[in-house]
């Protein structure tokens, strides 16, 4: 099997995004291929967060193509594609009335995960004893743990991260090289958005620079 | 998981949420309640003009908090939430039909509460076997005010102003409900028949339901 016929894990093909009628993205070029991890450096308002949600097929695309694990998203249903997908975004998607426990709880029953797996999780993530605590009154690096947690039942086959490890500690970036390891040795594939070039440098394979809606490789 | 587990999952968190929180039961329900005894008052303590005006008050109050406990349990989504569920492969018809669940269970418990307020402060005249129509009304219009609280939510995703825009589209919509609910025991007193009424109700919840169900989806992939 020749390079060329392996098929990337996500692929944007001269793919643009407008939103509201201002375009975000422009004819972007970019292909992450399975064990692969792609950085994607840039200014806030570059467009960063578009590119990954759109590789989440959470944002439509309006020019090119965009496949993903496969399947090009203009198809009608997208539902196996995204129970693959592993994101974890500016802002943690837990609902704060409810303990660590009930949240991930929450998410192992609608994602149909394995529900006996879900103290362990937290455990790993060293979220144990504090599972019973309300996730309003958890920081935000705890709340970014469950978000780790919730992928370590997930297991996706891409993941994506939008600035996870700003504002963490040290453990929990380690968590995060851990997650993103762990997806690579599965064949999966990462892209990973930050304006920390130097935490892109340690996560990820190959860095590119994302200026003003434009993917340039790194300088 | 199966569409109808999705739904029963979505509301379990969501009353779950509520029983903590209390929005409905803590916040609006007292408002409500006291909105109800404040029009006595305001009517001079006159008993017969209290009496004749009760079923009038209970719905324009019930109907017009009943609109905010609607349009609150659906204002609760983030967009981080429902990009989550996305990837966890929730049907946004699930989504839509588990937020019916719970918003009418409660919307149920708040109109039937106030039923009783109303009927405690207002002693309505209210013919023989009204009162079985009455309750039955107060349920259809729970079930049509939840699903167009939550179809408005739906449509009104990610905008700015959103409470704004889902109220202006709740108002109009509410109409039959409106009609429908004050008709059926009208139409008892001058005993004229309340079939209509009843089917008019009946009508609005079911073209309401499948509007919600059919809709989830395009509304789903047109706010992305």
């Amino acid at each position: 099997m020749t390079l060329s016929s392996v098929k990337p894990i996500l692929s944007f093909q001269s793919a643009g995004v407008s939103l509201g009628g201002r375009p975000i993205l422009r004819a972007v070029e970019l292909a992450v291929g399975p064990g692969e991890a792609v950085g994607i450096a840039g200014p806030n308002g570059s467009g960063k967060t578009t590119l990954v949600r759109a590789a989440a097929t959470l944002v439509s695309i309006d020019q090119g193509s965009l496949s993903v694990l496969g399947s090009d998203t203009g198809a009608p249903d997208l539902t196996a594609v995204r129970r693959s997908i592993g994101l974890i975004g500016h802002q943690p998607a837990s609902i704060p009335e409810l303990t660590l426990f009930e949240n991930l709880d929450h998410i192992a029953r609608l994602g149909g995960f394995d529900r006996s797996r879900v103290t362990r999780a937290l455990e790993v993530v060293g979220l144990g004893e504090a599972a019973g605590r309300k996730v309003e009154v958890c920081s935000f690096g705890m709340k970014r743990r469950l978000e780790i947690a919730h992928l370590l039942l997930a297991r996706p086959r891409l993941l994506l991260l939008d600035e996870a490890a700003s504002g963490l500690d040290d453990a929990a970036r380690d968590l995060i090289g851990a997650l993103v390891d762990s997806v690579l040795a599965r064949d999966g594939g990462c892209l990973v958005v930050s304006h920390d070039r130097g935490q892109l440098e340690t996560l990820t394979d190959r860095v590119l620079t994302l200026a003003h809606g434009t993917l340039k490789a790194a300088q | 998981m199966t569409f109808w587990r999705q739904a029963l999952e979505i509301a379990r968190v969501d009353l779950t949420v509520e029983s903590r929180v209390g929005n409905t039961i803590r916040i609006t329900l007292p408002f409500a309640v006291v909105a109800l005894m404040v029009f006595p008052l305001a009517l001079g303590l006159q008993l017969g003009v209290v009496s004749a005006t009760g079923l009038g008050v209970f719905w324009a109050i019930g109907i017009l908090f009943g609109m905010q406990v609607a349009l609150r349990q659906s204002a609760s989504d983030t967009r981080e939430r429902r990009d989550l569920q996305a990837l966890l492969g929730v049907d946004p018809a699930a989504r839509f039909v588990g937020r019916l669940f719970s918003g009418g269970l409660l919307m149920v418990g708040f109109l039937l509460t106030m039923l009783v307020a109303m009927a405690v402060l207002f002693d309505p005249d209210i013919p023989q076997g009204g009162w079985p129509v009455l309750v039955l009304s107060t349920l259809l219009v729970a079930i049509g005010l939840t699903e167009l609280g939550t179809l408005a939510g739906e449509i009104t995703t990610g905008l700015s102003h959103r409470t704004v825009l889902a109220s202006l589209i709740v108002a109009p919509l509410a109409l039959p409900l409106v009609i429908g609910a004050s008709q059926s025991v009208e139409a008892l007193q001058r005993d004229t028949g309340i079939l209509a009424w009843i089917l008019l109700l009946i009508a609005s919840d079911l073209a309401l339901a499948v509007a919600g169900v059919a809709l989830a989806r395009p509304l789903e992939k047109a706010t992305r």
